[in-house]
């Protein structure tokens, strides 16, 4: 480790590391507004739970460079355009969230559905007021994967030139620069680590009533 | 539509589909890399996942430890082994392996964890040693959810194969490469297509070996709705050669 590297390049590992965050969490943030109506149209009909659930597994199949290749031919944006890398990580996001929506969405107990239309809830705001937040847990631990696999695919873009901190890897084997790769490693890991105790802190934060339950049952 | 056709050309190639760099010799040693890493893994994750499994103990350390190492990123364990390694078939399979670990190790440890009390209470019932238990009931109880993490890992290794292409590796990932540094689009197109044919061909060949050797008693979701007995006698035709005499399926069931 030539350790007096990463000071020096501070600026431009903090440049990078930007990049990287951008570029991991707008696709997170695109995908949960993708994922949430289409998870709800899954446990809507058995139909469209049949057509979306597989579409979405197809889509998680496909390679993240490949994806990352083929999207320029097909959106008609250029390759290294970061936006390419934002829509393959949505994609992943969706796909990714679309089957835990609906699974969580299924697993609400009918009878609370069934008193919260007793209670006069139309389906519009049953879904948001009761149904949704049930789904919360699940809906949280499908982002929890989302948000570090995105964080670890960003870095492959860096073949494409779009990479965040995946440009010290591709620098850093250009230069045969051990420091610079495990730097980027190391930053990526943490950046993982620190966005998955987030939402977890999230997580625990939006649903209140299940710490309650937790204190009540012990 | 100029450009699907210039990728159609590519593939229609047959100077693409003969010598050292045609499809058929890229296909080979994708899945020779793929299928190397893959081994190496399955040696690691298997065995230490259902140890810890069925004695539980260390399961947070290692569920903690395989969610730590899922969050690597694989083109910079790939080229820093390289790199420290020097360009060689061990980096590159160690590098694919370590990827590979975690969705086996979590699956198998999962898998083995979750097995029934009741199913296995009734194997000790039987007389059956901890080994045989772990051999005979929890192994075949828990494959649905192994062979969810050997098909997870599948992929994410013949996805990482094609990076492997950056540290001049063969396979698929020589076309998006080497497409990239002659600005020869179709090429990279091609190549891309071909690396996600691949993973989804495997994908669907590893999902019917999964109906293959999962115990019809265990079938997520079609036990569910049918009754047991229906199920049992809709499904012993199909049951494989290879576990005939299992005592799991007969448990699973009865667990219904």
């Amino acid at each position: 480790m030539v350790w007096n590297w990463i000071p020096r390049n501070a600026g431009m590992i903090l440049g990078l590391l930007g990049q990287h965050v951008l570029l991991s969490l707008i696709p997170v943030v695109v995908g949960l507004v993708f994922a949430v109506p289409l998870g709800w149209l899954a446990n809507r009909s058995t139909g469209m739970r049949a057509v979306l659930v597989p579409a979405a597994g197809l889509l998680y199949t496909i390679p993240s460079l490949a994806l990352f290749i083929l999207l320029p031919g097909l959106l008609g944006t250029r390759i290294l355009d970061p936006v390419n890398i934002v829509v393959a990580l949505s994609i992943y996001t969706i796909a990714l969230l679309v089957r835990s929506i609906a699974d969580a969405l299924a697993a609400v107990p009918s009878m609370v559905v069934a008193a919260a239309t007793a209670m006069g809830f139309r389906v519009g705001r049953r879904f948001l007021s009761v149904e949704l937040p049930l789904a919360v847990p699940v809906l949280i631990a499908g982002l929890r994967v989302a948000t570090v696999s995105n964080i670890s695919l960003v870095s492959v873009g860096a073949l494409i030139g779009v990479g965040g901190l995946g440009g010290l890897f591709t620098d850093g084997f250009q230069r045969d620069f051990p420091t610079e790769i495990i730097t980027g490693i190391v930053l990526i890991v943490a950046l993982a680590l620190v966005a998955d105790g987030l939402l977890l802190g999230l997580g625990r934060l939006v649903t209140p009533w299940a710490r309650a339950g937790e204190r009540s049952r012990a | 539509m100029n450009l699907v056709t210039q990728v159609v050309a590519w593939l229609s190639d047959p100077a693409h589909w003969s010598g050292p760099g045609g499809i058929p010799t890229r296909l080979v040693e994708h899945l020779f890399y793929s299928g190397l890493a893959l081994l190496l893994a399955l040696v690691v994750a298997l065995p230490l996942g259902m140890v810890v499994g069925h004695t539980g103990r260390g399961g947070f350390v290692l569920v903690g430890a395989a969610n730590g190492l899922r969050a690597l990123p694989e083109l910079g364990l790939l080229i820093l082994l390289v790199i420290l390694m020097g360009i060689g078939l061990l980096p590159v399979t160690i590098a694919l392996a370590v990827l590979a670990v975690p969705a086996m190790l979590a699956g198998t440890y999962a898998g083995v964890r979750n097995v029934d009390r009741s199913v296995i209470d009734a194997a000790r019932g039987m007389g059956m040693r901890g080994p045989q238990v772990l051999v005979k009931v929890e192994l075949p109880n828990a494959l649905p959810l192994i062979l969810g993490g050997v098909r997870g890992a599948t992929l994410q290794v013949i996805a990482t194969t094609a990076v492997a292409a950056y540290v001049s590796f063969g396979g698929f990932g020589r076309y998006l490469i080497d497409g990239l540094r002659q600005q020869d689009y179709p090429q990279m197109a091609a190549g891309a297509i071909l690396v996600a044919a691949l993973a989804l061909l495997v994908e669907g060949v590893l999902a019917l070996v999964q109906r293959a050797v999962v115990s019809p008693g265990l079938r997520s979701g079609g036990g569910a709705r049918r009754s047991p007995t229906a199920d049992a006698v809709r499904s012993e035709p199909e049951a494989v050669p290879t576990a005939p005499t299992s005592p799991a399926p007969h448990l699973a069931g009865a667990d219904r």
